[in-house]
């Protein structure tokens, strides 16, 4: 198991580390620079600027320095909001995103395995049907389109919720529902699947026939084994989950990090969008490492053999 | 083509899936040729107007007939849909056969990198790389692709380990044939039917990425036009004039949920395996 761990650690630090190089270098080699404005600037100016910001050196110096301090937790100034640093940005946005997505992943979680169990105990029911075509509308219906219209419903028509800011928890209602609808469509079809699967298996025969409480079995005896896909499925869900967020802070005027990104990336600020690329791939990165150890722990043949 | 018309009789929802994609097809091709206007004329003594005889899904602020616009975006949709698909089936076939054929650490190596993309966040790549190399649209259709051939390849993968050992790829290897005929001709064909599958299921994925990115206003620009565009124009107006975001919305959603019927549907079809819980 420490061996088990001790790989995917690895190939964490690895991805993240390639993942960190391609971003760097793709910024730097792009064209068009951070200060090409629509005046040319005096070129005694331009020098000082690069200079302050390190774009003076060699590709190579720039990326080691890029490193050193990367190590030390540091993301330098931001390239076009002068006197803040991508730290301070990143560190007011942070907990906006952050609650934003673990509500709605928890949100998605439970809706989504509600709806697959129910519907999975009982394949080809009428219930089934419904519960179905339900999450299928999810999937389908964009958030482009879903999360505008939640606002056009619940925030101007019947004022129930505010239309965008992040004060109280009521701003995060809205935007966490829309955030999370369609991931638990995608997860009450996986759950579905697995239930209905994992009912024509011999033990949940044979619990049956212990005359055991349908709760029971579903809880001890199907869940563990029909939540395997889904635990598998929950890295890339992140991923969705991630993007899916730059959307919602838009539409809802959330001040999260997923603002910055697309501000950043229309102004050329390299060091803003580098820092929350950075910030991203870290998140999924531990939250993909963290599943693959769940998995570990829950599947021995994991445990024992490495995967 | 037998195959074809039994599937699409199998259900009703298959056939009414099928039935509605090819409306919006339809109207993708011919719609903008058959109306009397151009998505780019500004009819000016009807701005903003709601639907009706002379313009079918309406007006929008500055006059242009929404319904052509739509059917451009249509366009749009479909076009991304073929390039993206192409760009992702030809890098993804080739890389999940040759890991599942040559096995070993080659294999390790291939699926590990598959690995570490699919648990980055694609969409944000790609606008990244959009931004800094210049808004060129079939640079981001491009760019599409080469983040949705993971599933292809590790479809393929799965099945060519699958097929490794058969007897026949095992009489092909004695006559000595080379590995690229044994791919071309023994592997690949016979992994067509899942490859078709998910291709079906990565098309809308990427429509709606293009329309994720053109809503944000990175990706397609004015004058011309795409479902993300026309979703975040009508999200401005949907106050005063709501058909600008429902026509271009729903037209997004119906086409969203029929790749995927026609997608879940052709799964369970061709996976007898699954029969019983399908």
């Amino acid at each position: 198991m420490t061996h088990y761990i001790f790989k995917r650690l690895l190939f964490a630090f690895i991805t993240f580390f390639v993942i960190v190089s391609v971003v760097f270098f793709m910024l730097r080699l792009a064209p068009g620079g951070p200060f090409d404005g629509e005046r040319r600037m005096p070129p005694a100016i331009e020098a000082n600027l690069k200079a302050a910001y390190d774009l003076d050196a060699p590709l190579v110096v720039q990326y080691v320095k890029f490193l050193a301090k990367l190590a030390q937790g540091d993301l330098g100034p931001s390239f076009k909001q002068k006197d803040f640093t991508v730290n301070e940005l990143i560190a007011a946005g942070l907990p906006v995103s952050a609650t934003l997505g673990l509500t709605a992943m928890a949100g998605a979680i439970v809706l989504g395995l509600s709806i697959g169990i129910t519907a999975g105990l009982r394949p080809g029911s009428t219930l089934d049907g419904l519960l179905m075509a339900a999450s299928n509308l999810n999937i389908a219906v964009p958030t482009i389109v879903a999360a505008p219209l939640m606002v056009l419903l619940f925030s101007v028509v019947l004022s129930w919720f505010p239309a965008g800011g992040a004060d109280t928890a009521w701003h995060f209602v809205l935007p966490s529902i829309a955030l999370a609808i369609p991931l638990s469509g995608d997860i009450a079809r996986l759950m579905r699947g697995s239930i209905a699967e994992v009912s024509y298996e011999p033990h949940v025969m044979t619990a049956h026939a212990k005359g055991l409480k349908m709760p029971r079995i579903v809880y001890r005896h199907m869940l563990p084994i029909a939540s395997m896909p889904l635990i598998t499925y929950l890295g890339p869900a992140m991923a969705g989950l991630l993007t899916g967020s730059v959307l919602v802070e838009q539409i809802f005027d959330l001040p999260g990090i997923g603002r910055y990104y697309i501000q950043g990336a229309l102004n050329r600020d390299y060091t803003l969008v580098m820092g929350v690329t950075i910030v991203y791939s870290f998140a999924i990165l531990t939250f993909n490492l963290a599943v693959d150890i769940a998995y570990g722990f829950i599947d021995p043949r994991i445990r024992v053999a490495g995967p | 083509m037998a195959t074809t018309w039994r599937f699409l009789n199998s259900s009703k929802l298959v056939m009414i899936a099928a039935l509605m994609l090819l409306t919006v097809m339809l109207g993708a091709v011919l719609g903008p040729e058959l109306s009397p206007w151009n998505g780019e004329d500004m009819d000016w003594d009807s701005l903003e107007a709601s639907p009706s005889m002379s313009h079918w899904f309406g007006t929008d602020l500055v006059g242009r007939d929404l319904f052509v616009r739509t059917m451009q975006g249509a366009r749009v949709s479909f076009t991304v849909a073929f390039i993206a698909v192409t760009v992702s089936l030809t890098i993804g076939i080739p890389w999940g056969a040759v890991a599942g054929l040559m096995g070993g650490r080659t294999d390790q190596l291939m699926m590990r990198i598959v690995d570490g993309i699919y648990c980055l966040p694609g969409i944000l790549i790609v606008i990244l790389l959009v931004v800094l190399f210049g808004r060129n649209q079939y640079l981001l259709f491009a760019a599409l692709g080469a983040i949705s051939w993971l599933t292809i390849a590790r479809i393929v993968r799965g099945q060519t380990l699958r097929l490794r050992n058969a007897p026949f790829i095992d009489a092909a290897r004695c006559m000595g044939l080379s590995t690229s005929h044994i791919l071309l001709r023994h592997v690949i064909p016979n992994v067509a039917g899942p490859i078709i599958i998910y291709t079906t299921l990565a098309i809308p994925g990427v429509i709606l990425a293009e329309s994720f990115i053109s809503f944000l206003g990175l990706g397609i620009q004015e004058p011309d036009t795409s479902w993300g565009v026309l979703v975040s124009d009508g999200t401005q107006a949907m106050e005063s004039s709501p058909w600008l975001l429902i026509f271009p919305g729903s037209c997004l959603a119906i086409t969203i949920w029929c790749f995927n019927t026609l997608g879940d549907r052709l799964r369970d079809h061709l996976d007898h395996r699954d029969k019983r819980t399908a």
